[in-house]
């Protein structure tokens, strides 16, 4: 559905993004993971046809975003990092000049505007003024902004920015429900939300791409070995410890920080030894306080992959 | 079409949502009041002159006496009026983000130049309007000629048109609009007095510099001529600002 090769974006000499290259297929999420700076919103930029690309090709729904670009942005709907509001249109009338300009027929007009209201729940406020809005509300007819001609493409900077936890959990049930019918790219630097809605990340930095995989591979990749998170109730940790090491297939125990009786304990990847270390425990006269898996987080996978592209540079 | 159309309504409406449409259409009427009244008590008082030295009140020509000064008059407010109507168009939509909505509808950009220039117009044609109220009230008492004030009117649509491309031009350049406002002022006015200078050049020079002036080919209109050589001058001042808008728009993708 999109098609992105060997994007790159300069200005003047900065580069911003360099050589990116990706495809999103119909119907997927994909989230696009970076710091601050590292060239998403550029990205986007680009593919929504807000500025062209240095080099490279952009492609949305067939229709390449340089050659055809107003049959690209009728299929592409748009959320900037800032909401586009006009402060003095009420919510509804916004969202009807929005509609007229992305070629909504005229019939159709109102019905589609409430429609997107309901679903984005702005009805309520369809007769204030833009500006009037709190945050949360604003990147809301934000997106209502974005879906009102039902476009086959949703590009979202950052969708949850400003929102209050419960609305950031509506807003990624919407925006599941959203992929299906539409192809939906949206930028975060909050890595949960990405293992949470994304179907495959893009995990860029300093305007090029790092990895590009599934939430559930990258953390696979990562994850040599299993760990597990022991805690013991016993007053002679470094013994315990010692009991924990003797278990078959533990490599290593280390002290976890914290608690004095706490350990992080590795073991061969595929080997379960849960029942082995509850035993080694509780027959060393302890009891056993917590016994866990602990899992690789996407941000050990962010920093592991960037600083290693770092160390790449400094051998390079 | 109906892009256009849907820009033209939103700068009308954003006009009218903010105080800028009353202020600028209130204090056009206030002066336009003032100037009316300064010009129709000197056209009295010469017509007083006049009867008893002997001329007769047919050489008093309402339309050459009173309203071609009035209106001449006049341009010196849209001077001042116009760069108000236009430094906001691209200059807000830059700063408070809306052009990213504008660039990335499927819109092309000289929709939305158009759209933004229809829209100005509009406001613009709403002033001239506002002054056609005065010159209802001399069809009350006199007999004034219509077809030499509907040349005028044609002539003041053209001329407003000219400053609204430009102003349209450098809003669009930056993103504020205090800059945007003063330069405006500041090619208008240098386009007002272009022709000042050109007797002490020379004869080839002044014939330019003549050519150039906004004023200078107003004359004919407000006199109720049309001359070709007017609107071509007129028609292609507005092209060239438009399209020099259409190209600063289109190079701001580029800038980045």
């Amino acid at each position: 559905m999109i098609e992105v090769e060997h994007l790159t974006k300069r200005y003047g000499p900065v580069t911003a993004v360099q050589d990116v290259t990706f495809q999103v297929h119909k119907g997927e999420i994909l989230g696009f993971l970076g710091p601050n700076g590292a060239g998403k919103t550029t990205t986007m930029r680009v593919l929504t046809g807000y500025m062209p690309a240095t080099e490279g090709r952009v492609a949305v729904a067939g229709h390449d975003v340089f050659e055809h670009p107003v049959e690209a942005k009728r299929r592409t709907g748009y959320l900037p990092e800032t909401p586009p509001l006009y402060p003095d249109m009420t919510v509804r009338e916004y969202l009807q000049f929005v509609a007229k300009i992305k070629g909504v027929p005229a019939g159709e007009r109102k019905a589609r505007v409430e429609k997107v209201m309901a679903r984005t729940w702005v009805a309520d406020m369809a007769g204030r003024a833009c500006g009037k809005l709190s945050k949360g509300y604003k990147q809301r007819v934000g997106l209502a902004q974005a879906l009102i001609h039902n476009p086959d493409v949703l590009i979202l900077d950052e969708p949850t920015a400003g929102l209050d936890p419960k609305q950031i959990i509506e807003t990624r049930r919407l925006i599941k429900e959203l992929a299906g019918d539409h192809t939906i790219i949206l930028s975060t630097h909050i890595l949960p939300e990405v293992s949470q809605t994304c179907d495959r990340v893009v995990i860029i930095n300093k305007g090029r791409v790092v990895a590009v995989d599934t939430p559930d591979n990258l953390t696979r990749r990562l994850r040599g070995s299993e760990t597990m998170f022991v805690q013991v109730d016993s007053a002679d940790a470094a013994a315990s410890g010692e009991a924990l090491a003797r278990v078959p297939g533990v490599v290593r125990v280390t002290q976890a920080e914290g608690a004095d009786a706490a350990f992080e304990v590795e073991s061969e990847a595929g080997r379960d030894v849960r029942r082995d270390l509850a035993r080694a425990v509780v027959s060393g006269g302890h009891s056993l306080l917590e016994l866990r898996p602990m899992r690789v987080s996407l941000e050990d996978i962010f920093l592991s992959l960037t600083t290693e592209e770092q160390k790449e540079e400094a051998a390079s | 079409m109906s892009n256009i159309l849907a820009i033209a309504h939103k700068e009308l409406r954003s006009y009218f949502s903010s105080p800028i449409a009353y202020i600028v259409l209130g204090f056009f009427a206030l002066l336009f009041g003032w100037f009316y009244i300064g010009v129709l008590d000197y056209f009295v008082r010469m017509g007083m002159q006049m009867g008893p030295m002997g001329m007769g009140q047919q050489s008093m020509n309402v339309n050459q006496q009173m309203i071609r000064p009035l209106l001449l008059n006049m341009t010196v407010v849209f001077l001042f009026l116009l760069p108000l109507i236009t430094m906001r168009t691209y200059a807000e939509e830059k700063r408070s983000g809306t052009i990213e909505l504008l660039l990335t509808s499927p819109l092309t950009d000289i929709q939305i130049v158009a759209g933004k220039f229809l829209g100005a117009m509009s406001l613009y044609a709403a002033m001239l309007a506002v002054s056609m109220i005065h010159f209802a009230l001399l069809y009350a008492f006199g007999r004034p000629e219509w077809k030499p004030l509907v040349t005028s009117y044609i002539g003041l649509l053209l001329f407003g048109g000219c400053f609204i491309s430009v102003g349209l031009f450098i809003s669009s350049l930056t993103r504020n609009q205090i800059v945007a406002g003063a330069a405006t002022f500041g090619v208008f006015l240098l386009l007002w007095v272009i022709d000042w200078i050109g007797q002490g050049i020379g004869p080839r020079a002044e014939t330019v510099l003549k050519y150039m002036s906004m004023t200078e080919h107003l004359d004919d209109f407000l006199k109720g001529i049309i001359d070709t050589k007017h609107l071509v001058y007129y028609l292609s001042f507005i092209t060239f600002g438009l399209f020099l808008t259409v190209k600063s728009v289109d190079s701001e993708r580029w800038r980045g």
